[in-house]
C-alpha cells in the first residue's frame, strides 16, 4: 500500500502523459509516440489505484477478470471495425464513458465510506453536488450517444424528430435537474438521486433526436465534450487529479471540435442544438427548376478521357465515398493518373463525412500519403489553376450557392471553389439534393459533367478506361 | 486562514482546460478522428473510481450492490480503454509518408 500523497503524485504524472498524448497528434510523425504516452498514463493510473487500496482479497481476482473481459471485447472491436464505421464506433464509446460515469457515481452514492465521502445519509455536501453533476452529465452523454449511434448506424432515421414545445420541455427538464439536486443536498434522499439520473437519460434522448444526420459531426464532438465533463465531475468526487485533468482536456477538446465543425458550416452552435436542419426543404418550386435546367451527363469513358488529358486533378471526396466504400478504387484511379504524370491532390472540407477528420482516415486507410491531402483553406486557390475536379460523394460543400445566394440556408458556409476548375466531374447517383435539401448549382454549369452511378462502380469503370 | 482543498482541485481543473485549449488547437485537422478516439480512451481513466468501488466489498461479500456497479463500470471502461487506444493505434499506423507505404 502506498501513501495518498505518493499516489496523488502518480496521478499527476498520468495526467501529464495524457496531455502529451494529445500533444503528439499535432503531426502524424509524432502521433504514434503520443499514443504510447497515453497508454503509459493509463497503466500508471490503474496500477497506482490497486496499490493505494492495497486490498488484495478475492475481490481483486474478480476486478482483473472484468478488466480482461472488457479488454478482450475492446480489442476485438478495435481490430474488426471497418474505418467507414468510425463515427458509430466513437459514438458507441462515448456512451460507455457516460454509463461508466453514472455507475461510478451510483456506487459512490451507495457506499460513500469506500470513497471517503462520509456515510450514507450524511454524504459531504460538495461531494454530493459533484457526484450528481457527474452522474447527470454522464447519463446525458450515455443516452445521447446511443441515439447518435442509432442514427449513424442507420437503425434510426437520420431525419430530425421534432414536436411542439420540444425546447420548452428540455428547458423545464434542465431546470428540474438543478432543483432536484438542490433538494438532494437537503434531504440526501436516494429517490431523488435516482430521479435525477432518470431525467438526465431522458434529456440525452430529447437533445439528440431533433438533430439531423447532417449535423452529426457537431453532435459527436459535443458528446465527446460531455463525456469529458462527466469524467471531470467524477474526478472532483473522487478527488483524483488524473481524472480532473483528463476530464478538462477531453471537455475542451470536444468543445473546440464542435466549434470548428459549426464554423465550417457557418452555423451557430445553438442553431445546431435546437435542430431541425434539413427537415423539409424539397419544395415543388425547386423540383420544377430542376426539371427545366439542362444537365450534361457522361460515362466512365468520357471521364477517363478528360482526366488523361489533364495535367492536374483535384479529388474532392465526401460522405458518399465512405458509403460506397470507394476509397480503394479511388486510390487505384489516382495511381493510374500519376503514372501518366498527372498531378493529383485531394481537397477535404472540414465537415466532409460524419465526424471530424473522417475523410482523412479513409484516405489514409487506402494508403494515400497524407502530404497529398489538403484542407479547405490550403487548397482552395488551386482550383482555378487545375484542369479537372473529381467530386466523389461530396455535394453541399461544393455548392457555389453558398457564395452567391444570401437566401440559401447554406449561405456563408465556406465551400470548395470547385467550379473554378476547367472541368468538373461529379460522381453522384442522381440529381437529388444533399442533406441540406438544396439544389447544387454546380450540376448545371457548362463545365460540369455528371457521372450518374454508384461511386465505387464508376471509379472502377474509369480505372478500366484509363488503360 | 486555510484554503479548502477543493480550490486547489478547481485550479488544476481550470488550468487543464487552458492546456487542453492550446494543445487541441495545435492538433492537425487530418488527425481529428484519432483525436476523438484517443480522448475517448483517456477519459476512461474513470476506471480508477470503478476499481475503488469494486474493491470496497468485504471478503465475505464481494458482490454488494455498490460493488456490482463498480464491476460493471470496470467492464465498460475496459472496453473503452483497450478499444480506444488500439483503434487509435490502428488509424495512426495508416498515416505514413510516401516512402514508407510501398513495401
Amino acid at each position: 500500500m502506498i501513501s495518498a500523497d505518493l499516489s496523488a503524485i502518480f496521478y499527476l504524472v498520468s495526467g501529464i502523459l495524457f496531455i502529451l498524448a494529445l500533444r503528439g497528434l499535432s503531426s502524424p510523425d509524432t502521433s504514434r509516440k503520443g499514443n504510447y504516452f497515453g497508454m503509459a498514463g493509463m497503466i500508471i493510473a490503474i496500477v497506482v489505484t490497486f496499490l493505494s487500496i492495497g486490498n488484495f482479497s478475492t475481490s481483486l481476482i474478480y476486478v482483473i477478470i472484468f478488466l480482461i473481459i472488457g479488454g478482450v471485447v475492446g480489442a476485438l472491436i478495435a481490430f474488426k471495425i471497418p474505418m467507414t464505421a468510425m463515427p458509430e464506433l466513437v459514438a458507441g464509446f462515448h456512451s460507455l464513458v457516460g454509463l461508466a460515469a453514472v455507475f461510478v457515481a451510483i456506487a459512490a452514492f451507495l457506499n460513500p465510506e469506500a470513497f471517503n465521502l462520509g456515510v450514507i445519509g450524511k454524504i459531504k455536501l460538495a461531494s454530493l453536488i459533484e457526484m450528481s453533476i457527474g452522474a447527470a452529465v454522464g447519463a446525458v452523454t450515455f443516452s445521447g450517444s446511443i441515439i447518435a449511434f442509432l442514427k449513424l448506424r442507420g437503425i434510426m432515421s437520420g431525419s430530425p424528430i421534432i414536436f411542439r414545445g420540444q425546447h420548452f420541455l428540455n428547458l423545464i427538464l434542465g431546470i428540474g435537474i438543478f432543483v432536484l439536486i438542490f433538494y438532494l443536498c437537503k434531504t440526501q434522499s436516494a429517490n431523488i438521486f435516482w430521479t435525477v439520473i432518470t431525467i438526465s437519460f431522458l434529456i440525452g434522448v430529447l437533445l439528440i433526436i431533433p438533430i439531423g444526420g447532417a449535423d452529426m459531426p457537431v453532435v459527436i464532438s459535443m458528446l465527446n465534450s460531455y463525456s469529458g465533463w462527466a469524467a471531470a465531475g467524477i474526478g472532483f468526487t473522487l478527488e483524483n487529479t488524473a481524472l480532473i485533468i483528463t476530464g478538462a482536456l477531453v471537455g475542451s477538446s470536444g468543445a473546440i471540435l464542435s466549434y470548428i465543425m459549426c464554423k465550417a458550416m457557418n452555423r451557430s452552435f445553438f442553431s445546431v442544438i435546437l435542430g431541425g436542419f434539413g427537415a423539409d426543404n424539397s419544395t415543388d418550386d425547386k423540383k420544377d427548376k430542376r426539371d427545366q435546367k439542362p444537365v450534361k451527363s457522361g460515362n466512365a469513358e468520357d471521364a477517363a478521357f478528360l482526366m488523361k488529358n489533364a495535367s492536374s486533378v483535384i479529388i474532392v471526396p465526401g460522405y458518399g465515398m465512405a458509403v460506397a466504400q470507394a476509397q480503394h478504387a479511388l486510390r487505384e484511379m489516382v495511381d493510374k493518373l500519376k503514372s501518366n504524370d498527372i498531378k493529383v491532390t485531394y481537397a477535404i472540407h472540414p465537415v466532409a463525412g460524419r465526424m471530424p477528420g473522417h475523410m482523412n482516415v479513409l484516405l489514409a486507410e487506402a494508403n494515400v500519403p497524407y502530404d497529398e491531402v489538403f484542407e479547405l483553406e490550403d487548397i482552395n486557390n488551386d482550383f482555378a489553376n487545375s484542369d479537372v475536379a473529381f467530386v466523389i460523394g461530396a455535394n453541399d460543400v461544393t455548392n457555389p450557392v453558398a457564395k452567391t445566394d444570401p437566401k440559401s440556408p447554406i449561405f456563408g458556409m465556406p465551400v470548395l471553389d470547385v467550379e473554378k476548375c476547367k472541368s468538373v466531374l461529379f460522381v453522384k447517383r442522381s440529381l437529388s439534393p444533399g442533406y441540406a435539401g438544396i439544389d447544387n448549382e454546380l450540376f448545371y454549369k457548362d463545365n460540369t459533367l455528371m457521372l450518374f452511378a454508384d461511386a465505387k462502380k464508376m471509379t472502377e469503370d474509369i480505372v478500366k478506361n484509363l488503360d | 486562514m486555510e484554503i479548502d482543498p477543493f480550490i486547489f482541485r478547481l485550479s488544476i481543473f481550470i488550468l487543464s482546460i487552458f492546456i487542453g485549449y492550446y494543445v487541441v488547437w495545435s492538433v492537425t485537422p487530418s488527425l481529428h478522428t484519432p483525436l476523438m478516439s484517443v480522448t475517448n480512451a483517456i477519459s476512461s481513466v474513470i476506471i480508477v473510481g470503478a476499481i475503488i468501488a469494486a474493491l470496497a466489498g468485504s471478503s465475505e461479500r464481494i458482490f454488494n450492490i455498490s460493488s456490482i456497479f463498480g464491476f460493471i463500470a470496470i467492464l465498460l471502461a475496459a472496453i473503452n480503454i483497450f478499444g480506444g487506444f488500439l483503434v487509435t493505434q490502428r488509424m495512426l499506423q495508416m498515416y505514413k509518408k510516401k516512402k514508407d507505404k510501398k513495401k
